[in-house]
């Protein structure tokens, strides 16, 4: 029998997770060159209708794992569901993107199993016999390339955008999909979530800008942000930050680009004094247009620049702002 | 309550790193710092102190430098530290990572074990929830607010795109905590004085052997990360790169 791949797929409140997606193409890719079959499981509670989403493409099959006990997302339910899935399923290897809610169960559920997790791959290759993923390092630095050094199954989660979702190939026909019921024993769910819920309404929309002056731990002191608000005045548009900076409360929680914030994909994003993190990376990445400026040549954000300076912002910043404003008024 | 906090040196953010010679590491002659998500884990526990009183000990692994962590620790105040020392640990995958660290500490009752939501330096996010499992405890990651409770604690996670959730859970308990959870404080000279005098136990690689295994996972190699993207570099005064940057505006971002 061929080595199957086993896609776990996320749905929120009975909607599906795009990401999904891309893992369902991530592990077609993978078995175009292994020769793998594919599946896909997803779970929780009375999700049987978004099940035809996954059906539609070209899988070996789609199971709903169900129980009134996944209703609401905690990890001991999820983890003693899936064990119970893999153990029959026998994969060789399970995917799944690298979301917070994956980030939650999936080293769990490795450990459960005896198992290690090779987390935030961004790509993979055949070595031989031997699959080998690629993560990132060092905050994007550097690349490592990872290879599983244990019996099946092996667990990957995949970075979000690291794999194109409208890439899922699809079906000649569809996929079927069957229904287990998850038997998940009382008191093995230790903890009790409650709906999640927004802090405030949000009161700015980034995704809708097109143009994004961000700024990051580059820009020193609080008062330094006034250079780039001139800037994103000067070009008509939004300002916005990485993490540290909201953090630090320089800029509102809502101005945060990047996995705990917002995800855009601006025509124009200008990243001042951003070094590139990984999670600010997946939230801009998709920018039509990347322009950045660090004083660090090896900064990780310059991998993804179509445009770079390298320099001090604090003389840049003034500069462009007085040649913006003098392009605008038709110089 | 009785917290410990697993903390991380890893090289600082703006050092340059440069790969050592058979291309599986990086050279250890670089700066080093702690990692930023386990400085708001050792604050949070020692606010959590503060307000219910108890004992904070800061736990790390590796080489003699790390223990810089642990005295930054003490400094802060936290009560004691242990010191996983030796430089084999720098190479644990997060599994063993994580055994290590639950053998270090099996003669201790913890009610709460932080770590910070992952490290900058491999970047798994994996090590809390493992510990958290090796020990049967529950665990909750990216975590931005603790309360106490009669049954044990409510925690705040953060979710994707701007939503959070309340979740309760009982004790002992494992979280991984987000930055920007609080504001860190800083080291005050008298405390660095008393750090000096505060209990370190040191823990060898030998001590904790027999609940190692394998490494489950290998890297293969380190290098530096293909570009995807062709990046045109501009060069000059500030003026003369303002004028190149507009020309790129107008003619190729086409936003002026």
């Amino acid at each position: 029998m061929a080595d199957t791949i086993l896609v776990i797929a996320e749905q929120r409140e009975g909607k599906l997770n795009r990401v999904s997606m891309e893992t369902i193409a991530a592990a077609q890719a993978i078995a175009a060159a292994t020769g793998a079959t594919v599946e896909a499981a997803l779970f929780g509670s009375g999700i049987a209708g978004i099940a035809s989403e996954f059906a539609a493409k070209k899988l070996a099959k789609v199971t709903v794992i169900e129980s009134p006990k996944l209703a609401k997302y905690e990890p001991d339910g999820v983890v003693a569901a899936l064990k119970d899935f893999i153990g029959q399923k026998k994969p060789t290897l399970v995917l799944m993107p690298h979301t917070y809610q994956v980030r939650d169960f999936a080293p769990q559920l490795a450990t459960a199993l005896q198992r290690t997790l090779i987390s935030d791959a961004i790509g993979f290759r055949k070595d031989g016999d031997k699959l080998v993923f690629t993560r990132q390092m060092f905050q994007g630095k550097f690349a490592a390339d990872v290879s599983f050094a244990c019996p099946a199954p092996h667990f990957v989660t995949f970075q979000a955008g690291a794999f194109r979702g409208d890439k899922a190939e699809a079906g000649a026909s569809a996929a079927p999909v069957e229904t287990v019921n998850a038997n998940i024993a009382d008191g093995v769910q230790r903890n009790q979530p409650e709906d999640p819920f927004k802090e405030a309404k949000q009161a700015v929309d980034l995704t809708q800008a097109e143009i994004i002056v961000s700024v990051g731990r580059g820009i020193k002191e609080q008062k330094n942000i006034e250079l780039a608000k001139a800037l994103a005045d000067s070009l008509g548009g939004e300002i916005a930050a990485s993490r540290p900076i909201c953090d630090s409360g320089w800029l509102p929680m809502d101005r945060q680009i990047g996995s705990s914030g917002q995800t855009v994909s601006p025509k124009l994003y200008l990243a001042v004094g951003i070094s590139g993190a990984i999670q600010h990376i997946v939230g801009m990445k998709g920018s039509r247009s990347i322009i950045a400026i660090n004083k660090d040549a090896e900064a990780p954000i310059f991998e993804i620049a179509d445009f770079g300076v390298v320099g001090n912002l604090f003389d840049i910043l003034p500069a462009l702002t007085e040649e913006v404003k003098k392009a605008k008024a038709g110089g | 309550m009785k917290i410990l906090v697993c903390m991380k040196q890893v090289p600082q953010k703006d050092a340059p790193l440069k790969l050592n010679e058979s291309g599986t590491w990086i050279r250890d002659d670089v700066s080093y710092e702690v990692n930023e998500p386990d400085a708001f884990a050792l604050e949070e526990a020692l606010r959590q102190k503060e307000k219910h009183t108890g004992e904070v000990v800061v736990i790390t692994a590796g080489p003699a430098r790390s223990q810089q962590v642990l005295r930054e620790g003490l400094a802060k105040g936290a009560d004691r530290a242990i010191h996983l020392e030796d430089n084999g640990f720098v190479g644990l995958d997060a599994f063993n990572m994580a055994k290590a660290f639950v053998a270090a500490i099996k003669d201790e009752k913890f009610d709460l074990i932080f770590t910070g939501l992952q490290s900058d330096d491999y970047g798994y996010a994996q090590t809390g929830v493992i510990m958290a499992e090796l020990l049967g405890w529950p665990h909750a990651t990216i975590i931005m607010e603790i309360q106490k409770t009669d049954a044990g604690i409510k925690v705040k996670r953060e979710l994707e795109s701007g939503f959070f959730q309340h979740v309760s859970m009982p004790l002992p308990a494992v979280l991984t905590i987000q930055s920007g959870i609080n504001k860190l404080r800083y080291a005050t000279l008298l405390g660095i004085k008393q750090a000096k005098n505060k209990p370190l136990r040191k823990v060898t690689l030998d001590e904790v052997k027999s609940a190692l295994g394998d490494n489950m996972q290998k890297i293969e190699k380190l290098y530096i990360p293909q570009k995807t993207k062709k990046t045109e570099m501009l060069e000059g005064s500030p003026g003369e790169i303002a004028k190149k940057l507009v020309d790129k505006l107008r003619n190729d971002v086409r936003v002026l």
